[in-house]
């Protein structure tokens, strides 16, 4: 042993996701220059994300070029659910994962020509807490949680409603069967994110679908008019 | 639940950081963690003991320093620690926080190195 060992200390500062944040800063970038509007879905499991999607993708579909990217631990059952609404659809298994991350994401998306699409949907993993850390380059972060699942969510899992950028309750048809608390949901949502955008839907009876597709096609227009003009469009 | 995997990366950032000091051993690993990062410190300091494991941190411990979430409070003109996660606003007059200034943090800041 040596007796005149001396420490010392190393500045290192080197992010510990930096190789996430590379490959997502890379995608956002592609998808920008794309004009691509790239949106991304979490929620618990059950909270009824592919349900949500499936009504936006039907509603988006006769006006826009739109496709979606869907994780879950196992199973393709939610990327044969959503080929009923004829847009094309990608299943990302994640194994073990609980989590989409970027690099996920750009195997996923393989040959898939991109440029060419309107909108790109992102359906993370069910899991309010793993997917806050992982950016995945969208230009939107939406958190879904349903009125089935109380009001206090947004407290219980403030990292992932603060990464967010809009925060959609679902299920709004089943809110009084439950005794939603709409104010305190509200309240919530504005303590972990103040100034959140909230959007209250059902994709069931379709109320409160229009306010968010009249938000993507606004988002939409604006990405147009700072695209080049393609041939043939 | 992936503090695993992040005390993984922490081994990876800091082994990558080693080979430039090829003698030395690490006897310490800081981290900087922000509530906002998404990840546990206690849950971080157990993945950590198994992450390290047959690594040339096998020996270093994990110190974490924990960041505030900090923002600028318009209304007070001055930058302020919010008191908890659950309430992004300004401990002394209640405006609601705008733009976080820190309290995302999840890098590595330094190594501890024997020699």
């Amino acid at each position: 042993m040596n007796d005149h060992k001396t420490t010392r200390l190393v500045e290192v500062r080197t992010k510990i996701l930096k190789e996430n944040d590379v490959s997502a800063r890379a995608l956002r970038e592609r998808f920008q220059d794309e004009g691509v509007v790239v949106v991304s879905l979490v929620s618990s499991p059950g909270a009824g994300k592919t349900m949500f999607l499936e009504q936006t993708l039907m509603q988006l579909r006769e006006r826009y070029r739109v496709a979606a990217l869907v994780g879950d631990l196992a199973t393709e059952n939610d990327a044969q659910r959503l080929a009923r609404t004829e847009v094309p659809i990608r299943q990302i298994c994640t194994g073990t994962v609980c989590h989409l991350e970027a690099d996920m994401v750009s195997n996923a998306l393989g040959e898939w020509r991109t440029e060419e699409l309107d909108f790109l949907f992102i359906e993370n993993v069910g899991n309010l807490v793993c997917p806050a850390s992982y950016d995945l380059g969208e230009a939107l972060r939406l958190v879904l949680c349903s009125v089935t699942e109380g009001e206090d969510k947004p407290l219980k899992y403030p990292t992932i409603f603060n990464t967010a950028d809009i925060a959609v309750i679902t299920k709004m048809d089943l809110a009084e069967v439950v005794e939603f608390d709409r104010a305190a949901a509200h309240q919530n949502i504005q303590s972990v994110r103040p100034g959140m955008h909230v959007l209250e839907v059902s994709a069931k009876t379709g109320s409160g679908m229009t306010e968010w597709i009249e938000m993507l096609s606004s988002r939409c227009a604006m990405e147009e008019s700072g695209k080049p003009m393609n041939d043939g469009r | 639940m992936h503090e695993l995997s992040i005390a993984l990366n922490i081994v990876d950032v800091a082994a990558a950081e080693v080979k430039r000091h090829p003698e030395a051993a690490v006897s310490a690993v800081h981290v900087r963690l922000g509530p906002l990062s998404g990840i546990v410190k206690e849950a971080l300091l157990s993945a950590f003991e198994i992450a390290r494991e047959a690594s040339p941190l096998a020996h270093a411990e994990l110190v974490i320093e924990e960041i505030p979430i900090r923002f600028y409070c318009q209304q007070c003109e001055m930058e302020v620690s919010v008191a908890s996660i659950q309430a992004l606003v300004c401990p002394t007059c209640s405006s609601p926080a705008g733009e976080v200034l820190s309290g995302r943090e999840l890098e590595v800041s330094a190594l501890e190195i024997e020699a």
